[in-house]
């Protein structure tokens, strides 16, 4: 690749034109040189596709929230782009635990400690998490 | 002790700690040379590891195998660490950095709030630089970044005892010792004829050049197997590996071309200079290969046409590298 055919294609979103990463390209002297790229459109559409589809699954999660399928956390695990397996790993339970803790019903009677854990993962008060999807505060 | 700490922007983060470090010990090292030399340019493709449910993809050789190779192929004394608990991990950076060591940390991406929120991904084996600390923040080089960069205790905690895999574990390293003379003659020999191994001798089919075969193979099959938005994620997967934050473009081909250029004038190898014009050529192969998958997951095409075509393009790039590596391994030294 030519230095002038660096591509300058922000990423628009996510604060991505934040950062101007560094590439390789061949100068007209003929010698390798780095070059700061605001970004490709090629890797700027596989990046915001794989954005676009963490935010359609969270939404649809956020849905089975707002109706009483799943609690909380399974909103917050996804928010925190995590999956099951990491999210046991951080809340130091079995898979299955945490499967269970994802419904609605088990996870009104957590007791405070394990409300805890949780809300240190996902970053948030203990409040927000147990509030989040009920009628009056629906923006996560 | 207390010089100060110069940090210069490169595109891969693991040779740029690297380069970023020599160069604080007063060898002039480029960050293309400290690729090259600890081997970094490399190809795999792992069906079975899927990270959210879509199958690795990887341009280089595993995490933290370019800072130690470079450093035994150059015979610089470093100190590595790994720790069982935050506080002495914490406690070790400390100590470094009050002995004014700029120290390389492993640490996940998720947890560093000074990058965009777009390349925060739970991305366990990103390497950067603690050079000092400011109150209570530590001052931070990520070679990826323009400038220089700060972070709370609490978010460098995190960063460094993320879990899933790998588990950096607190992992940090610095340099204790450097020789007198830098023999990068050496250096680069052992780099290029491994990384001529490790591309063309590797019997697992996941890695190495025959891997680029094997995605290929896949890239043909998704249209039959997966639907429509599934096979776009996966494509864009592999472009994302290939072209996001950290290659310096094409799959890190560029970079080493980059290396083989430098490599070239340094050794005075006419050769040497002609692979890296080679390289070149094929990474543009590689950007056209993205180019066209971005294409094709413009419009969700499943059509089995596109996906033959980029399946074919994929294999040209397989092919060229394989006869480029086979020739490269060839050199007399």
């Amino acid at each position: 690749m030519d230095v002038s055919d660096v591509p300058q294609e922000p990423k628009d979103f996510k604060e991505g034109e934040k950062l101007k990463k560094l590439v390789y390209a061949v100068g007209k002297d003929g010698k390798y040189t780095g070059v700061t790229s605001a970004g490709w459109d090629a890797e700027n559409f596989a990046m915001k596709q794989a954005w676009d589809d963490i935010e359609e699954n969270l939404a649809a999660t956020l849905a089975k929230v707002k109706n009483g399928t799943v609690s909380p956390i399974a909103y917050y695990m996804q928010k925190n782009l995590m999956e099951l397996s990491l999210l046991a790993k951080y809340a130091g339970k079995w898979q299955w635990q945490v499967t269970r803790h994802m419904k609605p019903e088990v996870f009104a009677k957590l007791d405070r400690a394990m409300l805890d854990v949780y809300a240190g993962i996902f970053n948030i008060t203990v409040e927000e998490m147990i509030n989040f999807g009920k009628e009056r505060s629906n923006n996560g | 002790m207390d010089k100060e700490f110069k940090h210069y922007q490169h595109a891969h983060c693991e040779s740029g700690v690297t380069a970023n470090m020599l160069r604080h010990e007063g060898i002039d090292i480029s960050e293309p040379m400290a690729f090259g030399i600890g081997s970094g340019i490399f190809f795999g493709h792992l069906p079975f590891l899927k990270v959210g449910g879509i199958p690795g993809t990887t341009y280089r050789l595993w995490p933290g195998a370019i800072f130690k190779k470079v450093a035994n192929r150059l015979d610089i004394k470093v100190h590595t660490e790994k720790f069982s608990s935050p506080a002495n991990a914490m406690k070790a950076l400390d100590t470094a950095l009050a002995e004014g060591r700029p120290t390389g940390i492993l640490g996940s991406v998720f947890y560093l709030p000074y990058l965009p929120e777009a390349f925060r991904f739970h991305f366990n084996a990103h390497n950067f630089i603690a050079y000092g600390k400011q109150g209570s923040k530590y001052l931070i080089s990520d070679p990826i970044m323009e400038g220089l960069s700060d972070i709370t205790p609490e978010d460098l905690v995190k960063a460094r005892f993320a879990k899933g895999t790998p588990e950096p574990r607190g992992f940090m390293y610095y340099i204790t010792g450097t020789p007198k003379q830098i023999n990068l003659a050496a250096g680069i020999e052992k780099g290029i004829k491994q990384t001529c191994n490790f591309m063309l001798n590797t019997p697992l089919p996941w890695f190495g050049n025959s891997a680029i075969f094997l995605l290929a193979n896949r890239i043909k099959d998704y249209p039959h197997k997966l639907p429509p938005r599934k096979a776009a994620l996966y494509l864009g997967n592999v472009i994302r590996m290939q072209e996001e934050i950290g290659t310096g473009g094409a799959g890190f081909r560029y970079l080493y071309a980059a290396f083989l250029q430098e490599a070239g004038i340094h050794l005075r190898r006419d050769d040497l200079q002609e692979f890296s014009a080679q390289l070149t050529k094929i990474g543009d192969g590689w950007r056209n290969f993205a180019y066209n998958a971005a294409r094709i997951m413009k419009v969700r095409n499943t059509g089995v046409v596109s996906y033959d075509e980029l399946s074919a393009l994929l294999r040209v790039c397989g092919e060229e590298e394989k006869i480029f590596f086979t020739n490269l391994g060839k050199l007399k030294w």
